[in-house]
């Protein structure tokens, strides 16, 4: 469904030029549950922004379903199939919930339609739907908004950057299902995620492990985990003081 | 005597497909158009032709005035003055607006001074629209005049739009608020092409416990120029807030003067203003959605000015 193929991307001001990432090349193939992970600075968000088209590669080529997009803009890549929910939720003054959710559908939604997208990432519909994407929302409020835009578009492949930052533990478990029943209905959709929660990649298929903008590890869940939770290198502080407290 | 063009900016102005219920003054042209009043509320033509007085007796609930006016000769310019006597305890909606098309070459122009006198306890909803059409190389100009004197508790809102086609607007406001009265302003400008607007507040809080909430929201595009000058003066134990928020895109000039003045020691008077393009980043978000770059700032536009 998503292939790349040597793609590299640099960044140079003035004083020096700066690899983010570094000829990866991998494959995602359709019905997949994928999570892409690695220490923070890695290049895993830059590798999302190539993959929908808000950056572009300096070298290498970006295929999806065969088709080469590399040079296709955010919008073609959003209407061949592509959906993305952002790491930190973009705010609007003025729209509403209910607006955002019919620009995502593409369609004339009714309310009810709506609120069923809200209800699934936990939000209590009828409190939300007029309210205004704006300032007086929560961090964790915006980023469920976020995950139900996605789910209100229904594409091929949706790419998720650390959807569980900003939620609280008590919905964790609620989001986990949110994935879940995304990948029942998307058919033979694909869904990528960005995280470091190991909840989340206790349920990938596969794991990919990004570190120096490199692929430093590929495979099936049974195979890269166990290595992952053994060694400290591939995952950051915050998850290493996790396990800490779980062995203590 | 209303004809296709001036329904059509009826609609624009007043919402009004038909004929409204309550009391009415439509105004065509330089002209009166059609009238009706209630046993509650009546329209007078001023002696000298200069305007009407509308007047509103106590205790008239549930009501409404509409006082449209439209322009469709080219080079027609009026100024009409409108005096609005709001009777004690009563709650009243006024619906005003002007709607310019013009086709011709020469300038059109109307001057609406509204002056309102609210009594004790007394509440509007004042909701006026400006909206200018036609091809021609005349100009559309509008330059209303509001001045409001507000007794004891009274409550005035207003709503003021003005999206498209007015070519140059200055707008004066002028309020003076007694003990317990609370003015809320909230408007709502569009320029485009090479069109100017100005608007200037000047709200006075007499009374203690006198309130007043001055908001725009405003959007500049291609090579337009707007002034918001909004002063509020605390003359008394009041609180006043002021507000200018404005989108500019392309070569648009935006000027934000909020003023405030406290001539008592219990004034709480506040000021916002914020200027700024459209964010690169909320624009990114609607093409993920399957936005076009344009599409995305329009709806970033609606939304705001909604």
């Amino acid at each position: 469904m998503l292939e790349l193929k040597h793609v590299s991307f640099e960044v140079s001001d003035e004083k020096e030029q700066k690899d983010i990432i570094r000829d990866i090349s991998l494959t995602i193939d359709e019905k997949k549950f994928v999570v892409i992970t690695g220490p923070n600075g890695g290049g895993k968000s830059t590798l999302a922004k190539l993959i929908v088209g808000i950056e572009h590669p300096t070298s290498g080529r970006i295929y999806f379903d065969g088709e080469d997009i590399t040079d296709k803009s955010i919008t073609e890549r959003a209407n061949m199939g592509i959906s993305f929910a952002f790491q930190q939720p973009v705010r609007f003054k003025g729209i509403q919930v209910l607006d955002l959710l019919r620009m995502a559908s593409g369609k004339r939604l009714n309310a009810s339609d709506a609120c069923e997208y809200l209800s699934e990432v936990g939000l209590c519909a009828k409190d939300y739907i007029n309210r205004e994407v704006n300032a007086s929302l929560s961090g964790g409020e915006l980023k469920r908004i976020e995950i139900a835009t996605v789910l209100a578009r229904g594409t091929r492949l949706s790419v998720f950057d650390e959807p569980e930052a900003g939620i609280d533990l008590w919905s964790f478990q609620n989001l986990i299902q949110v994935f879940e029943r995304m990948q029942e209905r998307t058919g033979d959709g694909s869904i990528l995620i960005i995280s470091h929660q190991e909840r989340i990649l206790n349920i990938a298929d596969e794991i990919i492990v990004i570190g120096d903008g490199q692929i430093i590890r590929q495979g099936a869940r049974e195979e890269v985990l166990p290595q992952l939770l053994g060694t400290a290198s591939a995952v950051d502080v915050c998850n290493k003081f996790y396990q800490g407290g779980k062995q203590s | 005597m209303i004809d296709e063009i001036q329904k059509r900016l009826l609609e624009e102005v007043a919402d009004l497909h038909t004929v409204p219920e309550g009391a009415y003054n439509i105004r065509a042209n330089g002209q009166m158009a059609a009238r009706n009043t209630t046993a509650n509320i009546d329209i007078i033509s001023k002696p000298d032709g200069s305007g009407i007085d509308i007047r509103i007796k106590p205790g008239t609930v549930h009501e409404s005035v509409h006082i449209p006016v439209v322009l469709s000769q080219s080079g027609l310019k009026e100024t009409v003055y409108n005096d609005f006597y709001i009777g004690e305890g009563s709650d009243v909606v006024i619906v005003a607006g002007c709607g310019i098309d013009n086709c011709g070459n020469q300038d059109s122009e109307h001057d609406g001074i509204h002056r309102f006198y609210l009594e004790k306890n007394a509440k509007v909803k004042y909701v006026e629209k400006h909206y200018g059409a036609g091809e021609g190389t005349g100009k559309r100009i509008l330059n209303p005049g509001t001045e409001v004197y507000m007794a004891e508790n009274s409550v005035m809102e207003m709503e003021m739009v003005q999206i498209k086609g007015v070519d140059s607007t200055i707008r004066d406001t002028k309020a003076e608020l007694a003990a317990g009265a609370r003015l809320v302003v909230r408007e709502r400008l569009m320029t485009h092409g090479a069109q100017n607007a100005v608007s200037n507040y000047v709200v006075e809080l007499n009374g203690e416990g006198a309130s007043a909430d001055v908001v725009s929201r405003s959007v500049a595009k291609e090579s337009s120029y707007q002034k918001f000058d909004s002063r509020i003066v605390g003359n008394a134990p009041c609180s006043g807030h002021t507000e200018c928020d404005a989108i500019i895109m392309d070569q648009a000039r935006i000027l934000a003067v909020p003023q405030l003045e406290a001539n008592d020691l219990d004034a709480a008077l506040i000021h916002e203003a914020a200027i700024g393009k459209i964010a690169g980043e909320q624009i990114i978000k609607l093409m993920t959605l399957g936005l076009t770059e344009a599409e995305a700032e329009e709806q970033i536009v609606n939304g705001f000015l909604k």
